[in-house]
């Protein structure tokens, strides 16, 4: 794009000498040289450990043991899946998975849409710093607050179920922040026509606010997905057995099993624990993209 | 911070009545009250009940506390493994922070034009972002086996004849985490580079190129200061990202070799308060933590602010 323009420039107003035109020419080759060579070296940098990865999950033990190392496996052994699937309550964790990112997304998209329309749509005195207070919610480490989260929910009684995981979860900054931004971008003509026609507040969300809000919804809802499907630490502290552990914490379990780890039946699962995340990313990836960056962007 | 332009409904028939405007406060309340009470009970409570409980001497299954003053910020100052700690966490978030800062820069910077397959290969480096960083741990763990993994294996091909022992040497297992955040994290810092030098003012760097100046000229006068606002967003993204790093260290390495070989200060305040069953030490460590980390954000915002006003 930058080069057509110069070159086009050139070619209509600036009477450029013959030999600058070809130094320019040049660089422009070199650059775009360099470019692939960068997509090429990132290429394998991301991928040889995947490819690695998904290899080892196929290997028999003598493959996976053995130098120089094997590229292919010599005979596949898918029976390290099934392996990974029995030898821990595999899809109990994965049910647990669902369950607790299922909730906690529709909690925090929930409190996030409301959150922003009143503090965009309604009036309330001081509500700036309100946002303020939400918004600075995402420079405290959810690490720092563990300590006296978990005597809290463990005084509660809450250890080592859903609520206990989910609850402390579901405060929203980042959606709130993200939503608020949108809305505050939708033209005032669209509210005022809606007012006019004497809609409630109800009846804008539903029928004008939310029509018209697609795309950051599905920014936020699969931002949401992705970090909670993910989340480690906390749902760690708060499960004591496999009845309400998610995958990754169950994956730790598969490792763990025995004293020397079978890296065959390790990998299957860890393939199978990307494997959703990743599927829900390649279909939503341009939204989750333009979510992240919206929010740098004006940040 | 800007002030919101006003987009409330203005209130129909009696301006000024009370009772329009209540409705609106209990209105408000119901639809951001239960967010803000999450936010204050599970955020901003347990901050400050931090700075209470490291006076305590405190066992977090034992309801009883004692009451030591000072004694865990001088037991910090003075034990000897602090420093490790505290020398961790500076290593791995630099080198987590400028490492994929620059790197994400250089590829943004490079693909920032015309290419075959640019989004495939914006979506394979932005890919590992997405996967958990436990998943990402347990599998790299393998990936750098000092006897059977892939990269003893790349070492060995490039001549490398004596492996380093990703396991057993606290130098290499700090590099081996490193590594691997970097991996996972890499697509995060050059997707929002990308998308910020497509907002730049692509005229200038074509006036300046135009009259001669050259590509590393261009780009450190003209591209760099107008990505500096999402320069400084991604420090402090990524710093406040690469603080919290918790399920990498403790799937790869339990915080070892040698006891604390990989152990940051996140790391510290889990083995102290749910190992040891030191919660009152922990909530010290976690609270130095907040307040190194409130000074950063603070000196990064007033930097922001300034070069703004530039």
């Amino acid at each position: 794009m930058t080069a057509g323009a110069v070159r086009e420039r050139r070619s209509t107003e600036v009477p450029a000498t013959a030999d600058a035109a070809r130094d320019h020419r040049r660089r422009e080759a070199l650059v775009t040289a360099l470019g692939y060579a960068a997509m090429v070296a990132v290429l394998v940098t991301v991928a040889l450990p995947l490819y690695w990865i998904v290899m080892t999950s196929f290997k028999d033990r003598p493959d996976i043991y053995t130098l120089p190392v094997t590229w292919w496996p010599g005979t596949f052994h898918p029976e390290n899946y099934a392996e990974a699937t029995t030898s821990v309550p595999f899809w109990t964790f994965l049910r647990n998975s669902v369950i607790i990112t299922g909730v906690l997304s529709a909690v925090k998209f929930t409190l996030g849409v409301l959150s922003a329309y009143g503090l965009v749509f309604l009036r309330f005195p001081g509500k700036n710093f309100v946002f303020l207070g939400i918004i600075a919610a995402l420079m405290v480490p959810n690490q720092i607050t563990v300590i006296s989260n978990y005597a809290l929910v463990a005084e509660w009684g809450w250890r080592n179920s859903f609520h206990g995981i989910i609850v402390p979860l579901a405060g929203v900054a980042f959606g709130t922040f993200l939503m608020r931004n949108h809305f505050l971008s939708i033209p005032t003509e669209i509210i005022e026509a809606a007012r006019m026609d004497g809609a409630g507040h109800a009846r804008l969300l539903w029928r004008v606010v939310l029509p018209v809000s697609g795309p950051t919804m599905v920014a936020f809802a699969i931002i949401t997905v992705v970090t909670e499907w993910n989340e480690y630490l906390w749902p760690f502290l708060m499960a004591d057995d496999a009845s309400v552990a998610p995958l990754p914490i169950g994956l730790t379990q598969l490792q763990n099993n025995d004293g020397l780890t079978d890296w065959g039946p390790v990998m299957a699962g860890t393939v199978l624990t990307m494997l959703p995340i990743l599927a829900v990313f390649l279909v939503l990836q341009r939204h989750m993209i333009k979510g992240l960056t919206s929010g740098a962007v004006k940040g | 911070m800007r002030s919101s332009p006003e987009r409330t409904l203005p209130s129909p028939g009696k301006q000024g009545f009370l009772g329009r405007p209540w409705r609106d406060y209990a209105l408000f309340a119901a639809l951001v009250g239960p967010n803000l009470v999450l936010l204050v009970l599970f955020t901003y409570r347990p901050l400050v009940d931090n700075i209470r409980l490291s006076f305590f001497d405190w066992n977090i299954a034992d309801p009883a506390a004692t009451f030591v003053g000072l004694g865990n910020y001088r037991e910090w100052w003075s034990r000897p493994d602090t420093w490790q700690i505290v020398g961790n966490t500076v290593v791995f978030t630099t080198a987590t922070v400028v490492g994929s800062m620059v790197a994400g820069l250089a590829l943004a910077v490079l693909l920032d034009r015309k290419l075959n397959g640019r989004n495939l290969v914006r979506s394979a480096i932005f890919a590992p972002f997405v996967i958990s960083g436990a998943a990402i741990g347990v599998a790299f763990q393998f990936v750098f086996d000092p006897r059977f993994g892939l990269i003893q294996d790349l070492l060995h091909r490039v001549g490398v004849d004596s492996v380093p022992d990703f396991y057993q040497d606290p130098h290499w297992a700090l590099v081996m985490v490193t590594v691997t955040y970097m991996w996972k994290n890499l697509g995060y810092t050059f997707v929002i580079y990308l998308a910020a030098l497509q907002g730049t003012r692509r005229e200038l760097a074509e006036a300046a190129e135009i009259d001669g100046a050259s590509g590393w000229t261009t780009f450190r006068r003209v591209v760099l200061p107008q990505l500096r606002p999402t320069t400084y967003f991604l420090s402090i993204t990524v710093m406040l990202g690469s603080l919290q790093v918790f399920d990498i260290i403790n799937v790869m390495t339990r915080g070892g070799p040698l006891g604390t070989g990989t152990t940051t200060m996140v790391y510290q305040v889990y083995n102290e308060s749910f190992r040891n069953f030191r919660a009152g030490y922990g909530a010290t460590v976690a609270t130095i933590m907040f307040l190194v980390l409130l000074g950063i954000t603070v000196y990064q915002v007033r930097i922001m602010d300034r070069g703004d006003g530039r």
